[in-house]
């Protein structure tokens, strides 16, 4: 890990998941990742892999890369050295369809509602069915017939949004960057709840986070970054299962 | 979905937008009234001076208002930064162009269409030669405008003074579509020459440009 050692100081392979089975691939292999912004090393040499399955949960302090890391990882950015290899694709775009991404920022129009939101992401992946988008949006705990403008929303109710757009082509990679920010700590809950159902589902999940107390109950490995690189990963659930299935064990 | 499905969601999207926002035609409405009545009153024309200055005092209007709506085009995806949700969708690239230039066209022809009867009362205009082909010089110099502003409005957004860079980069480009504009309405409208030349300069034009930013659209919205 970057420094790949695990916390509990255990031996570590690259593949290593905390399954049984080895032979599962894994949905992100990230071989010498740099990414230079002018003279600054956001990222610095990052090789890592990580199983299907999982909800990683990407910690560590402002500028420690966390979310430059998604950003290359989602095919935002272009990193300055290495490569991602995602769901076995050399690139973001070849495998675009099976990738949800979260930004920072709510990644929504603020003139059309919810559901006008929804229909058209929905539709940039080849959706036309609105059930989709109101399944989405109960699943997040918005209500599908609200027509108010998503301008007119409450902080909560954008991020929640937000969610329901990255989850809305049921992709079997997530990538959520700060999903609680500006969320009351009730939403945030209901929201890590959500996302560990999806985890259950068999989805691999990475959640870039200051909150991590909010992830604890549903996480099940913690990456630690620090100045651009993963500086430890705690796995805090074993999870026994079979790629698609994802079953969680006990903490 | 198809690319032309894309095109039609995100061309419907922003028409739905704008028509809430009305942001984009309103500014260029007031612009170009702007122009049409200042000019009048400044240099008060008569019906010939104005058949021979017309042509250029419609498009530079137009060109200016034009960038009105580029710059909002892209203003509307960087709010929020909606064009993220795009970039990680597996939508073509090319949809989103096309979706943006189509809407900015119809944006600069409505405004056309709106505008037209006023620089008709206040130039005493009449056309010497064939109306229709002011049409076609309308569609094409439009698309001409339209093409290049909402590739060089993409090229920008990044930059941090947005507003000043489209003109400095667009209106250079755009000067031969801009000259054969103005040539061949003044052609029309004095009937002293044919706009042939010109209409085919126009057409070539908008085919070259077209497919140019067409083929470098995707490097542009991938930019960092």
């Amino acid at each position: 890990m970057g420094s790949s050692a695990p916390s509990d100081g255990s031996a570590y392979s690259p593949y290593m998941t905390g399954q049984s089975d080895s032979s599962i691939q894994p949905v992100i292999v990230l071989q010498n990742l740099v990414k230079f912004f002018g003279r600054f090393a956001a990222l610095r040499g990052i090789t890592e892999s990580f199983a299907p399955g999982r909800l990683y949960v990407v910690v560590g302090d402002n500028g420690a890369g966390k979310s430059t890391l998604l950003r290359v990882v989602a095919g935002l950015m272009q990193p300055s050295q290495g490569s991602v290899t995602l769901l076995g694709a050399g690139t973001a775009r070849e495998v675009a369809h099976r990738i949800g991404y979260m930004g920072h920022a709510p990644l929504l129009y603020d003139e059309l509602d919810g559901m006008e939101n929804l229909r058209y992401f929905a539709g940039l992946y080849g959706l036309q069915d609105d059930g989709i988008g109101r399944d989405a949006m109960r699943t997040v705990g918005l209500d599908p017939d609200l027509e108010r403008r998503v301008g007119q929303y409450s902080q909560g109710m954008r991020q929640r949004l937000s969610l329901a757009r990255a989850v809305l082509h049921n992709p079997e990679l997530m990538l959520l960057d700060e999903p609680f920010s500006n969320v009351d700590v009730h939403s945030a809950r209901d929201m890590a709840a959500v996302l560990g159902r999806v985890r259950d589902r068999g989805k691999t999940i990475f959640v870039v986070t200051h909150q991590s107390a909010l992830m604890e109950q549903v996480a099940d490995e913690f990456v630690h970054m620090a100045e651009g690189k993963i500086v430890s990963r705690e796995r805090v659930r074993q999870v026994q299962m079979s790629a698609g299935s994802g079953a969680g064990g006990e903490r | 979905m198809s690319a032309v499905g894309v095109t039609k969601s995100t061309l419907l999207k922003d028409l739905r937008m704008e028509w809430r926002s009305k942001d984009a035609i309103n500014s260029m409405l007031f612009f170009s009234l702007l122009v049409v009545v200042i000019f009048s009153f400044a240099f008060n024309p008569t019906a010939e001076q104005s058949r021979l200055i017309a042509g250029g005092l419609i498009w530079v209007a137009f060109l200016f208002a034009a960038v009105v709506a580029l710059n909002q085009t892209w203003a509307r995806e960087l709010r929020n930064q909606v064009l993220d949700a795009y970039r990680v969708s597996p939508a073509p690239p090319n949809a989103l162009f096309l979706a943006k230039v189509l809407g900015n066209f119809l944006f600069v022809v409505v405004l056309e269409a709106l505008m037209a009867p006023l620089f008709v009362v206040f130039y005493q205009l009449r056309s010497v030669g064939p109306v229709w082909q002011l049409v076609v010089i309308a569609l094409l110099g439009t698309w001409a405008l339209v093409v290049n502003g909402t590739f060089f409005a993409a090229l920008s957004i990044r930059t941090r003074s947005r507003e000043i860079m489209l003109p400095l980069i667009l209106f250079p480009i755009s000067i031969p579509a801009l000259l054969a504009m103005v040539d061949a309405t003044t052609s029309i409208l004095t009937g002293e020459s044919s706009p042939d030349f010109w209409i085919k300069l126009l057409l070539v034009y908008d085919v070259i440009f077209t497919a140019v930013c067409l083929l470098l659209f995707e490097s542009v919205l991938n930019a960092e």
